[in-house]
């Protein structure tokens, strides 16, 4: 039963208003329960494309000699990010700081991460700023670190980091590394009231490819379209996606806290209809990072774990979970990137703090044959809730 | 004042179709109850309603203390876009929130009828207090100089203002002093929690419903004064906690959600439960809602006004799309998504109408359920039809009862409404399924019996969480008290806490709500605790 290639749709090459609800639907599927509500930022992405036209869309193998690429994201908390909105000179702050830094101008943005809201607002800035963005991005989804992104693995430095807040302070930071990178910004974003927008890892069109995540807009964007207009959105999205249906069921039980800036917990699903007598237990940090069934694991980060609402497909958030929801899991496979030793040591069930190794993820349904109880079965407690 | 016992409350319900009135004896009886039909103007529908059930109660009537209304009449306002204000919009907080626009999220209609401009000024705070902007007051001076007096009310909205109101009530008072008092002017904090877009679009719905507002507070004084009833008269809210009057005057948007509140309080009362789930079964949908400690649960997701996302306290609903109306497919022996609605009593096989609807489908398997109907004889294929229609309804209840039970078994399942013959008599999950007495005026019946309360909100430090919750129960209690509760009986009855995720700093928002008995009543607390006498 596994997924069977579907031919792949002309890669989106503009975006306009009518097309950022459906990558915001998408961007949500990809964010794999974190990355941040997209309903707001879908708004103002709206807002901006009305004001300043619709957002070129380039391959990275349309990159020439004169493209620079420059990421840029948001970081903060949600809770502040409610409240605080942003200030469209923000963008400008930051861009005019990177071109007198790097002597040329920026052509292009890209994100950090597709999944969430972080992927759906570079194209409002490069809306902003009368730029193209890039078919790629960091991650090919979302995940809680910054040092979990694809130049990291690729061993790309970032040479500078470029912050602005909404009051039109900026600051550069050169740090000796990502991870000593992301605590100078995580001060400045606390200095800045808990929400600024950052611009680091400058591309060209040689150091981009393979050091990104190709054709990622597109795909949201494909999803989202699937999403949207589909009558059975849950099929539709995981064809579309190449990804395996776990478990059709029931939310029975949330375990949640935040601890320490993340959200760590587990949601458990109790199967209905076809699944009746199944039961899956989600980990989650922030994102969904690991299924567990009887015991035993069956699918990982860095490969993709999302919840949808079973009747309209929409990509449920961690923070949305409630009791009672009736819930598909998906998953599907990461982009080959992650699965190098590099990417497995940086977004590995290991680098999250689990005692088992990384099994890749092969997209077949059948999740209850006996050869996928190996992998990890020693390693995590069945929940009490399952015995 | 009479030196009769004055033990008697009145609750009026002003639905889009009917409008109901209920009078309670202090012992939680309904010793008066009638349905009447709205009338465009508000006040004609109330005034027969009230004098209907003062007619019953004769010489008692002078034993009436106190008429609380029910209604949704704002939420009917804005949803069909009439008699709204045209709103002057402030918000404080430049540079941050330009990708925002005031109203940018609104259907257009609504936001051109409403929008009479919009402002985004300096000012504001960030989320530990220090301040965005430097207040602008010579920009906003200028805008309402510009607007030319083509306004009927302002909004304000200041970033972070939940936490920080003092800006906010700054200019209020210069709004006042620059245009005059007679402006009314809605203010972001008093109105709704942290969360920018829905706060504002809260203040400003309220801004726009000030007009409304007067219009139904104008008519309950109009009747009761008619009557010459020495009565204190109050509004339900959202919450099933009551306001004053002149409060409802000045937060009209805090009705939006009363009626299913009311409905939810209503049925529980006439059950005597504490801890229920609730199903009101109409002609076209059938809401689900939970009672917790005698307090309808709120929902903690966006909820939508009229294609509006606001932030309002609401009580947490669930509509399943199945009603005495609702049309049947004979074709697939399904109930659809259509209703005859009101035409139910000419349309239904029942009444010799020729549309198939779940109420027929009751009437076969319980022939006496309307006294005075029958069903004509049907072929095989139809009773077939009606038959698993009929099992389709109640499996969706079920699992409708299921989804709000949270887990929780053993809660009873209460049944108000004119289609509560639609719920089986055991459903899995409920310990048990209850049809109380007067279940067809349960919304009157929860105006009247609604308590008075506040809530507050408040950021803090992990470390400051005691002193924030003690902060914001004070401000819960005051707001109480200023919707009318009894300073002497007001408590705290809830506290939410929510961890703020990738801060630095542990922080925490805490909201308080506070609630009470209304002043003015002896012995209040009987309208609580009693059972009814003529439930079931």
């Amino acid at each position: 039963m596994s997924s069977t290639p579907t031919p792949v749709p002309p890669p989106v090459r503009l975006i306009t208003r009518d097309d950022v609800a459906a990558l915001a639907a998408g961007a949500a599927v990809f964010g794999t329960g974190g990355g941040g509500s997209v309903h707001a930022v879908q708004l103002s992405v709206e807002v901006a494309i009305e004001a300043n036209g619709p957002v070129r869309v380039v391959g990275v193998d349309e990159l020439g000699p004169d493209d620079a690429v420059i990421i840029m994201s948001a970081m903060g908390a949600p809770a502040v990010g409610i409240e605080m909105l942003g200030a469209s000179s923000q963008a400008h702050t930051l861009l005019r700081e990177v071109e007198r830094l790097i002597g040329r101008p920026i052509t292009t943005v890209m994100a950090a991460e597709i999944g969430g809201s972080n992927g759906v607002a570079p194209v409002g800035w490069a809306a902003t700023l009368g730029l193209a963005v890039l078919d790629a991005d960091g991650m090919g989804r979302a995940f809680p670190e910054a040092t979990m992104i694809s130049m990291n693995v690729a061993g790309l430095p970032s040479e500078f980091a470029v912050m602005s807040d909404v009051v039109g302070n900026v600051t550069v930071l050169r740090t000796i590394d990502i991870a000593w990178l992301e605590r100078h910004a995580r001060a400045f974003t606390v200095a800045a009231g808990g929400i600024a927008l950052g611009a680091h890892y400058l591309l060209t069109h040689e150091t981009a490819p393979g050091a990104v995540i190709e054709g990622t807009v597109s795909r949201a964007v494909h999803v989202g379209r699937r999403l949207l207009s589909a009558s059975e959105p849950v099929a539709e999205i995981s064809e579309e996606l190449g990804a395996a249906v776990l478990l059709g069921g029931k939310v029975i039980d949330i375990d949640r806290n935040t601890a320490g800036g993340f959200t760590r917990g587990s949601v458990t699903i109790d199967g209905t209809g076809d699944d009746r007598g199944r039961m899956l237990r989600v980990e989650i940090q922030n994102e969904n990072l690991v299924v567990i069934e009887d015991g035993a694991v069956i699918v990982s980060a860095p490969d993709l774990v999302t919840i949808l609402d079973s009747e309209t497909g929409e990509a449920i958030s961690t923070e949305m979970l409630r009791f009672g929801q009736r819930v598909s899991v998906i998953a599907w496979a990461c982009d080959p990137l992650w699965r190098t030793p590099r990417g497995i040591e940086l977004a590995g069930p290991r680098a999250f703090g689990y005692d088992f190794d990384y099994v890749p993820f092969d997209g077949v349904a059948e999740t209850s044959s006996p050869e996928h109880d190996a992998p990890g079965s020693a390693a995590i407690e069945t929940p009490e809730v399952a015995r | 004042m009479s030196a009769a016992i004055r033990d008697l409350s009145v609750g009026i319900d002003v639905g889009g179709t009917n409008t109901d009135a209920v009078v309670l004896d202090a012992d939680g009886t309904v010793i008066a109850w009638t349905k009447q039909t709205t009338t465009p103007d508000v006040t004609g529908g109330i005034r027969a309603a009230l004098a209907a059930v003062l007619g019953d109660l004769g010489s008692a009537r002078d034993r009436v203390s106190r008429v609380m209304l029910g209604t949704t009449h704002a939420t009917n306002a804005i949803v069909r876009r009439r008699g709204l204000g045209r709103v002057a919009v402030i918000r404080l907080g430049a540079p941050a929130s330009t990708e925002f626009p005031s109203l940018a999220g609104w259907p257009a209609d609504l936001r051109d009828t409403v929008l009479a401009g919009a402002l985004l000024a300096g000012g504001g705070h960030l989320v530990d207090g220090y301040p965005l902007s430097p207040l602008d007051t010579d920009g906003i001076r200028r805008f309402l100089d510009s607007l030319e007096g083509s306004y009927d009310a302002v909004a304000v909205c200041g970033i972070f203002s939940p936490s920080f109101p003092d800006q906010e009530l700054e200019v209020a008072a210069l709004i006042g002093d620059h245009v005059g008092v007679d402006v009314p002017v809605s203010l972001s904090h008093e109105i709704g929690a942290l969360g920018l877009l829905e706060r504002e679009n809260a203040t400003v719905l309220n801004a726009a419903l000030y007009g409304i507002a007067r219009d139904v507070t104008h008519a309950l004084l109009t009747v009761v004064t008619e009557e010459q009833l020495d009565a204190a008269t109050f509004f339900a809210q959202n919450d099933g906690t009551l306001m004053a009057v002149e409060y409802a005057a000045r937060y009209p948007v805090l009705t939006i959600g009363s009626g299913p509140a009311n409905s939810i309080r209503g049925a529980a009362f006439l059950s005597g439960a504490d801890n229920a789930i609730i199903i009101d079964v109409g002609g076209t949908t059938s809401d689900l809602g939970v009672l917790v400690d005698r307090f309808p649960r709120e929902s903690t997701l966006p909820r939508e006004i009229g294609g509006v996302r606001t932030n309002f306290r609401m009580p947490d609903i669930l509509s399943v799309g199945l009603g005495g109306g609702t049309i049947i497919d004979t074709t697939t022996g399904a109930p659809g998504f259509d209703s005859v609605g009101y035409r139910l009593a000419e349309e239904a096989l029942l009444f010799g109408g020729k549309t198939p609807t779940l109420t027929d489908a009751a009437a076969m398997v319980t022939p006496d359920m309307i006294p005075g109907h029958t069903l004509p004889t049907l072929d095989r294929a139809t009773r077939s039809a009606l038959g698993n229609a009929l099992a389709v309804a109640h499996d969706r209840i079920e699992a409708a009862v299921e989804r709000m039970s949270l887990g929780r078994v053993g809660l009873p399942l209460i049944v108000v409404g004119g289609g509560g013959f639609l719920v089986p008599d055991r459903v899995l999950g409920a310990s048990e399924v209850l049809h109380p007495a007067r279940g067809n005026v349960a919304n009157a019946v929860g105006a009247a019996i609604a308590l008075a309360g506040g809530r507050a909100d408040q950021l803090c430090d992990y470390a400051d969480r005691t002193s924030a919750i003690e902060a914001a129960g004070r401000a819960a209690i005051e707001r109480a008290i200023q919707a009318g509760a009894d300073p002497r009986l007001v408590e705290i009855v809830d506290v939410l806490e929510t961890p703020i995720s990738y801060s630095s700093r542990a922080t925490l928002k805490v909201s308080v709500k506070a609630a009470g008995p209304l002043a003015l009543i002896g012995n209040p607390a009987s309208f609580v605790s009693h059972t009814p006498k003529d439930a079931s």
